[in-house]
């Protein structure tokens, strides 16, 4: 079967561009992506150190990690599961170690559930709970061990985002997608609770749909899909980014307007 | 005072012993806390995230397993070269007073910390504290600390400290050696109560050291110098509440010396920036900057104990010592409060800041 993605979460569109050269905040940003040796994380990875961001990526091949490293030099890898939880800590120290400091995190890594795809009926329960453990739980444990570091960003006005990978199996039922669909909605409310909780400490968090994609995870859950009729991770990265860029601009766009607290700023450090 | 033996950051019945700036004391619940907090008040705290500092492993030369602890670092970014503390055979099971020695250590041995090698770079003016040099670029370093190192650990506690036991919910660098303990009072529910009462809470990083090594000779060292930085935001913080006259609060023994030692840098004001903490406060030690501190409770003769006569005078002290004990405060990292406004007199003149060690 076909799944018609369509957004989840609203997404603010990315301002104009006054000229050729966009508004662009990833210089010196500091970015983690899980799953980011292959998919959409891989090109997540990609697109972000294109744009001059600092990148970490977490994945749990340690070999991947190491080929993934030896191709993009400037890319820290961090070998890593999140469904673990005793991996938590250690990937976010290492996240915050080697970048400094984190500002946009992306929570790529994904659990199809059973493949081939099964009626719940038929879905073992170790099979949902890994969905669980690595769509829900995952996101959340790394998330809640980062933001310390996330709201220290927004405090400096740096900005800080939390992206994580949904889905419309999210929002819509589709039969035989029942692991992944209910992981993903859980996913996509966690983030809508979340983004109402930190507004205040200007942390963003975002569900991001980034629509059917000739990913291997795809492929796994539709083996015959026509390739051709899928987006290429490398779109779906572009877009990923520009709405994150759109999050991060609005955020220093704030900072600019508020001069008076800027001036003080700027007294204050000499 | 009892020990506490449980890794709880917020028991739901945790005190606070408040002392007001005339040395009258009050308890109260410390969930409460915010309630202690003022309109133009600017909360600070230390958002350093704990290292897993402890690792197990052997003394190449000898054979012999020896644990290691991480004890303190020359700046935030660094991470091929510690100071370190070196324990013999055992584990936190036996008080560190009573932990058998290392075996004598010479620069250049090498030790063998799980996946992680190091060589002993040399001593530092003790047979057991040494300067300690990793091999292995940043990224091995990270990771061999991120999977082989431990919380350090506590004989008061009958259980081992996971990682996750010592991070604060602000937690953010990993640059601590022990955990800020005054911060596990802070949740986010109570950052947004201080926000909606428009109350300013920011964060230092500070590289917390070691609290205590079981060696009275090492621990006459002790406070360590430690690295810290203050973000643009929290100078900026400062700089309008003394403006203001707002309080400056501190959460935590670190956010006293870091603010404090860059105003005794600067004549009174606090820039943002990264610096060394030198300096060791006590009964004599003026404070310009921080007007009340919210800490553990110590126990007399501690760095810790020590710093808090900067706040109050000892006659204060020792009837907050007699309430603590009288009313069964428990102590250690997992224990209750005391909240100290600092005494009138204790006010630094910015013309003559005050600058120890």
């Amino acid at each position: 079967m076909n799944i018609h993605h369509k957004a989840v979460d609203s997404i603010p569109s990315p301002p104009a561009p006054a000229d050729d050269h966009p508004f662009n905040p990833f210089p010196h940003s500091r970015v983690a992506v899980t799953g980011g040796t292959s998919g959409l994380g891989l090109a997540l990875v990609r697109e972000l150190l294109n744009r001059g961001a600092e990148v970490a990526l977490v994945a749990r091949g340690q070999d991947r990690v190491k080929r993934v490293v030896q191709e993009l030099s400037d890319a820290h890898g961090i070998v890593g599961d999140v469904s673990r939880k005793e991996d938590t800590h250690p990937i976010a120290m290492q996240i915050v170690g080697a970048l400094g400091g984190l500002d946009v995190l992306i929570n790529n890594a994904s659990d199809l559930g059973p493949t081939p795809l099964k009626l719940l009926g038929d879905t073992e329960c170790e099979d949902f709970e890994r969905a669980l453990a690595t769509n829900v739980l995952g996101p959340f444990r790394l998330t809640k061990a980062l933001l310390g570091s996330l709201a220290a960003s927004a405090r400096e006005g740096r900005g800080a985002v939390v992206v994580n990978v949904s889905s419309d199996a999210a929002a819509n039922a589709y039969q035989r997608w029942g692991a992944y669909g209910a992981s993903k909605a859980a996913l996509l409310h966690l983030s809508r609770i979340w983004d109402e909780e930190l507004r205040l400490e200007g942390v963003r968090v975002l569900a991001i749909d980034p629509g059917d994609m000739d990913t291997p995870l795809h492929a796994a859950a539709v083996p015959d899909a026509d390739r051709s009729t899928l987006k290429r991770p490398e779109v779906a990265a572009r877009e990923l980014a520009d709405a994150v860029a759109a999050v991060l601009s609005r955020r220093v766009s704030d900072l600019d307007s508020d001069s008076d607290s800027e001036a003080i700023a700027q007294e204050a450090i000499g | 005072m009892i020990a506490a033996n449980l890794p709880v950051q917020r028991p739901s019945n945790a005190k606070v012993l408040i002392v007001d700036r005339r040395g009258h004391i009050k308890h109260q619940a410390r969930s409460e806390f915010v309630n202690l907090l003022r309109l133009s008040d600017v909360v600070v705290a230390n958002d350093a995230a704990t290292l897993p500092a402890s690792l197990f492993g052997q003394h190449s030369r000898t054979g012999r397993q020896i644990e290691v602890r991480l004890a303190g670092r020359e700046s935030l970014d660094e991470v091929g070269q510690f100071s370190a503390v070196v324990f013999g055979e055992g584990d936190f099971r036996t008080r560190t007073e009573s932990r058998s020695k290392p075996p004598s250590l010479i620069p250049g041995d090498r030790l063998e910390l799980g996946r992680l090698r190091a060589t002993v770079a040399r001593l530092l003016n003790h047979p057991r504290l040494i300067l300690l040099q990793f091999e292995g670029s940043p990224q091995e370093i990270w990771e061999g600390l991120a999977r082989h190192g431990r919380p350090v650990q506590y004989a008061h506690l009958p259980t081992p400290l996971a990682v996750w036991d010592t991070w604060t919910s602000i937690a953010g660098p990993p640059v601590a050696f022990e955990p800020p303990s005054a911060g596990f009072v802070l949740d986010w529910s109570m950052l947004a109560s201080m926000s909606a009462r428009k109350i300013r809470f920011g964060t230092i990083t500070h590289a917390a050291g070691l609290s205590s090594t079981g060696d009275p000779e090492l621990d006459a060292f002790l406070p360590f110098a430690e690295p810290y930085r203050i973000p643009r935001s929290t100078a900026l913080m400062v700089k309008q509440a003394q403006a203001s006259h707002g309080r400056i609060i501190a959460i935590g023994t670190t956010v006293v010396r870091a603010l404090e030692h860059t105003a005794a840098m600067f004549g009174g004001v606090v820039p943002s920036g990264e610096r060394l903490a030198t300096q060791r406060l006590g009964a004599s030690s003026k404070l310009c900057i921080v007007d009340a501190i919210l800490s553990g409770t110590h126990e007399r003769g501690t760095s810790h104990y020590e710093l808090l006569r900067a706040f109050v005078d000892d006659e204060i002290l020792g009837r907050i010592d007699q309430e603590l004990n009288a009313r069964d405060y428990r102590t250690h990292e997992f224990g209750d409060s005391v909240f100290l406004e600092r005494a009138a007199n204790r006010t630094c003149h910015s013309a003559q800041p005050f600058v120890a060690g």
